[in-house]
């Protein structure tokens, strides 16, 4: 069935003139292979893109809470204040009273503080898990990584390959998340509420949240990546090549 | 015997020439016959893929005391204690030696996919130790292709896309490098399965992706490890023969480890590794295949 005939009759079609053309991977090619190594390999790309849906859902949940409680308060606070001042008529007292309302925001301060470690230690965990999805993901590659730069590849390549992979999973993921953890602290909200919250809300500033989770998402998931990616590429080919998984 | 189509059904078949009828329409075939054994003698004259610059060095591989020391643990393992080996360009040279015996890491050496503990090997007279990273990638990707006993394609790529693989990483365009690779799966006979991902392929079919891959850039040498051991004895018959027409007719220089029989009756040389040293070498000629050593 090999047809070398047919091989041999044929010119020779890369000249030795030609010899010192350089090594590449141009970026769209990079772009096809790594979105294919997301669409075929799903089952993976859906452990790492986990990770970062929980990460950002919890992150952005905090922030609706926020601006929601802000809008609440408003609410609440603002006209209570301003009766007030309008009954007592007297400009002292309206900052007298606007002091009293600093009490109550020492308490929200700590409670900010706390959110704030715990957005911080969700988005730490957030990292260990992607990086951890992503040493298993390396690892079962080896074999491809030693055939890949069998081929040719430049250790960049690999990397850049990586990259590109967690970098599309991590704005998916991040995406996926935003959505999730906004609209369910929504509907929370909107339950104990009611549908009024939504009008009273700041939505740029919710806007602003989102897109601050989705560059969040992404960054967490390349910082996680780079040391596995990094480790795959740098293994001689041989070693990479013998490795059984 | 040599494959011929039917100009009038497109039927292919195999013929010594004799038969001149289309066995499937009956048509007359002794034209189309005719200009096939002309490309044919065009094609095999000896000055094919031959090019000046190529015939400068005797050596296309030359090792000097190679040795290589694995580390496993506190213990030093010695795989290979001192190889010195001359491969002349064109050389058919297979490497026989049981499993241990440092086969597979004198083909990492040479094939640029390991680092040597101590000793050099020159490709073309060139010391590997001396290449950066760009200049050893560029090694692998334009004079060496390799082809492995587990075949290792792209398990997500298609047949087409891992034998244009290394046409990419060598900066081919586009159609080029998508009519090129069509053309080379062609030669191997999987023109109708450039579009099937290397699990929808039987072994056979994905060594032969493999070989079609290894001769993506037209590599001066092939390095091949075991490329028969997991086939079926048609398929490996097949690209042997590949091999050796590769070899006779465009000076491919082909090193590979084998056990297979008829891989070594074809090669020019047969060199013996145990314990990490050569121990024998000998041309085909000189050897009685029937004995007990190769069975």
């Amino acid at each position: 069935m090999i047809d070398v005939d047919k091989l041999l009759a044929s010119a020779k079609p890369i000249g030795q003139e030609e010899i010192r053309r350089q090594i590449v991977l141009p970026w769209p090619e990079a772009f096809r292979i790594a979105i294919r190594n997301v669409t075929l390999r799903l089952g993976r790309a859906a452990i790492t893109a986990t990770g970062v849906i929980l990460g950002i859902a919890f992150l952005v949940s905090v922030w609706t809470a926020n601006i929601i409680q802000d809008a609440m308060r408003e609410d609440r606070a603002l006209p209570a204040l301003q009766e007030q001042a309008a009954a007592a008529d007297l400009d002292g007292q309206v900052a007298a009273m606007e002091g009293e309302l600093e009490q109550p925001d020492a308490q929200q301060a700590e409670t900010k503080a706390r959110q704030v470690w715990l957005v911080v230690m969700s988005l730490l965990v957030c990292g260990v898990g992607i990086t951890n999805s992503m040493l298993m993901s390396v690892t079962e590659r080896f074999r491809e990584i030693g055939t890949m730069k069998c081929l040719g590849a430049l250790d960049e390549f690999i990397v850049r390959l990586f990259l590109i992979e967690t970098a599309v999973l991590g704005f998916l993921g991040a995406l996926a998340g935003a959505i999730i953890g906004h609209l369910v602290m929504l509907v929370i909200y909107m339950i104990k509420v009611g549908p009024s919250i939504t009008a009273k809300m700041d939505w740029g500033q919710m806007l602003k949240y989102i897109g601050l989770a989705l560059i969040v998402g992404c960054i967490i998931s390349l910082l996680a990546a780079v040391p596995p990616a990094v480790r795959a590429a740098r293994m001689p080919p041989a070693a990479a090549l013998s490795t059984e998984v | 015997m040599a494959r011929f189509e039917c100009p009038k059904c497109k039927e292919a078949f195999e013929t010594d020439g004799l038969v001149t009828v289309c066995p499937k329409c009956g048509a007359d075939m002794r034209d189309a016959m005719k200009k096939l054994a002309q490309i044919q003698a065009e094609s095999a004259r000896p000055t094919l893929g031959k090019d000046e610059s190529m015939t400068t060095h005797e050596f296309i591989v030359r090792t000097k005391n190679l040795k290589k020391i694995y580390k496993m643990g506190d213990v030093e393992v010695p795989a290979l204690r001192g190889v010195d080996l001359d491969i002349k360009r064109g050389e058919y040279l297979s490497i026989m030696g049981p499993s241990g015996s440092g086969k597979s890491t004198l083909f990492n050496m040479v094939g640029g996919l390991d680092k040597p503990t101590e000793g050099t090997c020159f490709i073309e007279e060139v010391d590997m130790a001396q290449l950066d990273a760009f200049e050893l990638a560029w090694l692998r990707c334009r004079k060496i292709g390799y082809i492995f006993q587990t075949f290792n394609l792209i398990p997500v790529m298609t047949a087409l896309e891992n034998v244009t693989l290394p046409m990419i990483f060598a900066g081919m365009g586009s159609d080029e490098m998508l009519e090129r690779g069509a053309f080379l799966l062609d030669v191997v006979g999987l023109g109708d399965r450039l579009h099937h991902k290397p699990y929808e392929l039987s072994g056979g079919q994905q060594q032969r992706v493999a070989v079609a891959r290894a001769l993506a850039n037209a590599p001066a040498i092939i390095l091949a490890d075991e490329p028969t051991g997991n086939l079926d004895l048609h398929t490996g018959k097949e690209i042997i023969e590949l091999l050796k027409r590769l070899n006779a007719e465009s000076e491919t220089t082909i090193i590979s480890a084998t056990h297979d029989l008829k891989m070594l009756q074809k090669s020019d040389r047969i060199l013996w590794i145990e314990d990490g040293r050569i121990v024998k070498s000998a041309r085909p000629e000189e050897l009685d295949f029937a004995s007990a050593e190769f069975h």
